[in-house]
């Protein structure tokens, strides 16, 4: 009895021992993660702080509509506009999206539904190798490979047949150099495939076979489970991937600057070189040497930095608001 | 900013401090242009002296603004500070070896140094103002070439560079519609074209766009094997882009040691010169003279018969005797020689 009541006792310290000590390891724990995450808050703080401070000047020279919305950029007059890289970052964007959804999706179905057991690896693990090329990479690719194909062969051609029809005319102006919008467009679009259809795999990966198999029971054909049973169950798994991309090719530098032919100019049509605010700095921020030069230069980040941030927080609002419809 | 950039440099010029071991190590920054020359100087230079000279090829304005900030021994900068810059920030300046700039042309069927052009012409290429090779101003300047109907592409430099600070200023000083419309500097605004990035940037797009013309530094030229044009100069003469030729330029050009070597030698008078060259040229803190003798002993080194044909093995064209006298004696008169 003794030795037993001896031994509960023991026990019951060390277990008392060690509770106090697992305590300490969570409480401690806890701690750590949060240092972890506020230290994001305040990396981000710091930056909006120094990209203000650093850009005053040209915030109280052009202030802000001006600024936004002028075309010049001229270094030898001081008279700086972020109207181009704004609206070239945008429109490339934009079209790297147009290239990049429908591809990215049908990658996603075929490797989840269509394609047989063997296949599925072996193009999944494609993919995810596009992932892992150096984006220095696709701008040699583009303008060594892609830009001569696109100057010689697609672009007239695509002139001479849909540059024809209305709307397509003022789309396919210009003379097809290959260092235009339209490359710089596809070469972006090839390199966001691989997050957006990953993420669009996976989340169509998370579809219930019960549903599917149900569905096969009651005689629909495979198109109609696609359509109307996997896109709907896993449509914000594919929308967030969509976001990821999004945040890439906005941000994206040395590929664009290889094929965008690096001109301060609006493009009107897919034919046109124009600039995007990353490459502007990666070709001018090493040789500014006036003070409004490097202070225009911080704004043009600052701006695209908003841009960035509201155009994501606009898509998790959208991502958001579905959710809870659903639900 | 400045801060960030000078603590990175000195961070580089700490490491390669700790990597050479030695207290013999010159420690160098600026511009891309002469890298190659001035790394193939060095390793000669160490291997028969055992003095080390690390350079780092960041761009003119880096290399500017690290000697202002005194973070390395010299500077290297492709267009040379003004006098009254000099003097504010107690600096010295010489030029050290010449370049020239060429136009890099892709027409099927016109060979190198094949087709004419003059200052007027090429300035109005680039402003646009003529859009096809069988322009009657290019026609008449080469009456015997047969030239296409095709649309001129003019390709320029997208990123700051002292290339374009040359080629803007041969531009805005022989045609006054160029410096009214766009003026010179090493970022300007082009009105037409499209841009490369460096000197290998617009090598490649002219080598890969037809019907494309581009200004380039003449080893870049060479070593892409890209077709270029002849260019009348001043004295109306048409002459070929050679290290002869720009060498010639140098000895034209107005070099005065009071003014610390401060000049341009594009559209010089002389009867051979290339009308697109210029000197790139070294800085160092006026007070560092024990640092400084050490810097000039290598660069006079560097004015030797054998770096001489270091340099030209890769194009460079070394300076004229006469101005690298001048130049030995500027370092006298200074102390730092």
């Amino acid at each position: 009895m003794a030795s037993i009541d001896q031994d509960s006792k023991d026990n019951t310290n060390i277990t008392g021992a060690n509770l106090k000590g697992s305590r300490f390891i969570d409480s401690f724990f806890h701690f750590l993660t949060a240092i972890a995450s506020f230290s994001i808050i305040l990396i981000i703080m710091g930056i909006i702080a120094v990209l203000l401070k650093e850009s005053f000047l040209a915030i109280s020279k052009f202030g802000f509509f001006k600024f936004v919305f002028s075309t010049k950029w001229d270094p030898v007059r001081e008279v700086f506009g972020a109207g181009v890289p704004l609206y070239g970052t945008l429109l490339t964007t934009l079209l790297a999206l147009i290239f990049a959804i429908p591809i990215s999706l049908g990658v996603a179905i075929f490797v989840t539904e269509i394609a047989p057991e063997k296949i599925r690896g072996f193009v999944g693990g494609a993919i995810e190798l596009l992932a892992a090329i150096p984006s220095i990479i696709y701008g040699m690719w583009g303008v060594f490979t892609l830009a001569p194909i696109m100057a010689k062969y697609i672009e007239p051609f695509l002139k001479d047949t849909l540059g024809n029809l209305p709307v397509f005319n003022t789309l396919f102006r210009g003379t097809p150099i290959g260092l235009d919008l339209f490359t710089a467009g596809i070469v972006l679009g090839i390199m966001i495939i691989p997050f957006a259809a990953s993420i669009a795999r996976d989340s169509i990966n998370l579809t219930p076979k019960i549903l599917k198999e149900s569905a096969y029971a009651m005689g629909t054909t495979h198109w109609e489970v696609i359509k109307d049973i996997i896109l709907p169950h896993s449509k914000f798994g594919i929308f967030s991937g969509i976001v990821i991309s999004l945040g890439r090719a906005l941000g994206e530098t040395m590929a664009v600057a290889f094929v965008l032919g690096n001109k301060n100019k609006i493009a009107t049509s897919l034919f046109d070189a124009t600039t995007t605010v990353t490459v502007k700095l990666a070709n001018e921020f090493t040789e500014a040497d006036k003070d409004i030069y490097l202070s225009s230069l911080f704004y043009l980040v600052l701006l695209l930095f908003i841009m960035s941030f509201v155009i994501l927080a606009f898509s998790k609002f959208l991502l958001m608001k579905y959710k809870k419809e659903r639900v | 900013m400045n801060i960030m950039k000078s603590f990175l440099v000195t961070l580089m010029v700490f490491l390669s401090f700790v990597t050479a071991k030695a207290s013999d190590t010159l420690n160098g920054a600026g511009a891309t242009f002469p890298y190659p020359l001035y790394s193939s100087w060095a390793y000669h230079y160490e291997k028969e002296k055992g003095i080390k000279v690390n350079y780092q090829s960041i761009g003119s304005g880096g290399g500017v603004r690290q000697i202002f900030n005194r973070t390395v021994d010299f500077g290297a900068s492709d267009d040379a500070l003004t006098p009254e810059n000099i003097e504010k920030n107690r600096l010295l300046q010489w030029p050290q070896v010449i370049g020239g700039i060429v136009l890099a042309v892709n027409i099927p069927g016109i060979r190198s140094e094949q087709l004419v052009l003059d200052a007027s012409t090429v300035c109005k290429i680039y402003l646009g103002d003529i859009k096809f090779w069988d322009d009657e101003r290019i026609k008449a300047l080469n009456k015997s070439v047969s030239l296409p109907k095709k649309e001129i592409i003019p390709v320029y430099r997208s990123d700051g560079s002292g290339t374009t600070a040359v080629f803007t200023h041969y531009l805005a000083e022989a045609c006054s519609d160029f410096k009214q419309k766009v003026g010179e500097g090493k970022s300007v605004s082009w009105p037409a074209g499209i841009g490369g990035k460096g000197n290998e940037g617009v090598a490649n797009y002219v080598k890969r766009t037809e019907y494309s013309v581009g200004y380039v530094e003449f080893a870049y030229a060479k070593q892409n094997k890209l077709n270029y044009t002849l260019l009348k100069n001043p004295a109306g003469n048409i002459v070929k882009p050679s290290l002869k030729s720009f060498s010639e330029a140098a000895k034209y050009g107005d070099y005065n040691p009071e003014k610390h070597f401060y000049t341009w030698i594009t559209n010089t008078k002389g009867k051979n010169t290339w009308p697109v060259a210029a000197a790139t040229n070294i800085l160092v803190a006026k007070e560092k003279q024990d640092v400084n003798k050490k810097v000039t002993k290598f660069f006079d080194w560097a004015f030797s018969s054998k770096a001489d044909k270091l340099a030209e093995n890769l194009i460079y064209a070394p300076l004229p005797e006469t101005l690298k006298n001048k130049v030995r004696e500027y370092w006298r008169k200074n102390g730092i020689y």
